[in-house]
């Protein structure tokens, strides 16, 4: 049973979302780590890069595949997680803990567009 | 729709995670690709690898047959020997890669490739007219198992009551198990020592169960790949193809030229051989932890000179590592090329394929 943290917005493509000040962190969840298995490389954006929600950002690499990662909402790069350079395995051990992006959003309304945690819930099981 | 194996329960009841390979659906991994890659190259691990196909040809001109359609030697093999070998189209690019199981003087087990198995029927059948032979297709009688690692003599022996120490690499024996004859060979696709057991479904089912209550690790195609990759093999439909020749896949070992008789594909191989092919095979280092994936471009400065055939971070050597098909004159050891990693571009320089060390028993 993958573990869903409430309170956090959630992305039709298993990406999260938590918001503070205008800033968002934006992760994997666990049910996405747990599908891709050993993450073994984490492709990450520039600070100061721009996107527009949806749009891929990066990418995480299992032993196996490279799977994209899409911002959930539109913004600017304004921190990157550097720990996962060195240890990308950290994303397997707890996905939320482990953030990938931070990213001052641009639009607090595309918010709407994502899942609760319960309706997120009710897509995986 | 895709065909199931013999053990397609056992598969599901253990959770594996499943996929389409070869118009199969078979297992991906069980406990998760590097703790089963592990256990094979420092224990042991079995996979169901019934998904490969067995076609036997026999009759007074088999040898002769299966010597003008395959690169290897058949003639000059001995019984209980096995050849690795390619079937080549005229112009040397690959059919499939196979090995062929000298069971008697004329009688011959070729096993073929899973999603090249309806494509590799029809080119046997359609060779095999002017030949003396019989061609069965026994690809729906046989499951197979791979039992690979450095414990794996001693797995078939205590789990198995198999005594299999008197083989030695790409040898094989019969043996009679309650009154059904099952082939047990010295081989595997891993670069560890290891066997390949082929028997009636029934008994492939009873030995895995046999296998899995005893503790060994199921694996799953995912660490198959990690396994052969790392060692250098090649995957029919990454690094041989109709596109792609033995030669330019550095094979032409197993193209044995000097027989003393035509095979299909023969002046090809032979005028690479000489001339040197376009394209050839090599390892890549890629100096970043940015992983290249099959198809990704590789470069030499600003021009496109080949493309990446398997990549992966290495799981027994912790490097990012690949195999690439480049043009023949940048491909030398040591030669310094790059890496088109999605929107980056990346150094790597040209090195061994065989990135690990294989331990097969002589």
């Amino acid at each position: 049973m993958s573990k869903v943290i409430d309170g956090l917005y959630y992305s039709e493509t298993h990406e999260w979302v938590r918001v503070e000040d205008g800033v968002g962190t934006v992760g994997i969840t666990d049910y996405a780590q747990h599908e891709l298995g050993n993450v073994v490389y984490v492709d990450m954006p520039e600070v100061d890069d721009e996107f527009d929600a949806g749009e891929v950002f990066g990418a995480v690499e299992s032993v196996k595949a490279a799977s994209d990662l899409n911002l959930p909402v539109s913004g600017t790069i304004v921190e990157v997680n550097e720990a996962l350079i060195d240890e990308p395995g950290l994303i397997n051990k707890d996905p939320y803990e482990n953030w990938i992006v931070k990213v001052q959003l641009s639009d607090e309304g595309e918010l709407d567009n994502l899942m609760t945690a319960e309706t997120y819930r009710s897509t995986i099981e | 729709m895709n065909k199931e194996t013999c053990l397609h329960d056992r598969h599901v009841a253990l959770g594996a995670l499943m996929s389409p390979f070869g118009g199969f659906d078979m297992p991906i991994q069980y406990a998760g690709i590097v703790e089963e890659h592990n256990a094979v190259r420092n224990h042991v691990g079995v996979f169901d690898v019934s998904h490969m196909g067995e076609v036997r040809v026999s009759g007074e001109d088999a040898e002769a047959f299966v010597d003008y359609i395959f690169t290897g030697n058949v003639a000059a093999l001995e019984p209980g020997k096995i050849a690795y070998g390619m079937m080549l189209y005229p112009d040397g690019g690959t059919v499939d890669d196979l090995l062929v199981y000298k069971m008697a003087p004329n009688d011959l087990l070729l096993v073929i490739n899973a999603a090249n198995i309806d494509k590799d029927v029809e080119w046997i059948n359609s060779h095999a007219g002017k030949f003396n032979v019989t061609v069965d297709h026994q690809s729906d009688y046989y499951g197979q198992l791979a039992v690979q690692g450095p414990d794996s003599e001693a797995t078939l022996r205590d789990v198995l009551h198999l005594e299999c120490g008197d083989l030695t690499f790409y040898t094989f024996k019969t043996m009679d198990l309650a009154g059904e004859t099952i082939i047990v060979s010295r081989t595997g696709y891993t670069g560890e020592d290891g066997f390949e057991i082929y028997a009636s479904h029934a008994t492939i089912v009873s030995m895995w169960d046999a296998l899995i209550a005893a503790g060994v690790q199921p694996c799953g195609l995912g660490c198959r790949d990690t396994l052969r990759f790392e060692v250098g093999l090649p995957l029919y439909g990454d690094e041989l193809s109709a596109e792609i020749s033995p030669i330019a896949a550095t094979l032409g070992l197993f193209v044995k030229l000097d027989k003393p008789c035509d095979f299909i594909g023969k002046d090809a191989c032979a005028r690479q051989k000489a001339e040197g092919s376009a394209m050839k095979l090599v390892g890549l280092e890629i100096h970043d932890r940015a992983i290249a994936r099959h198809g990704y471009e590789v470069l030499d400065g600003e021009r496109v000179v080949g493309h990446v055939t398997t990549g992966y971070r290495g799981i027994s050597v912790d490097k990012s590592l690949a195999m690439a098909l480049v043009e023949r004159p940048v491909g030398d050891l040591g030669h310094e090329l790059q890496v088109r990693i999605r929107r980056k571009v990346f150094p790597a320089t040209v090195v061994t394929k065989k990135f690990y060390k294989k331990s097969y028993k002589h």
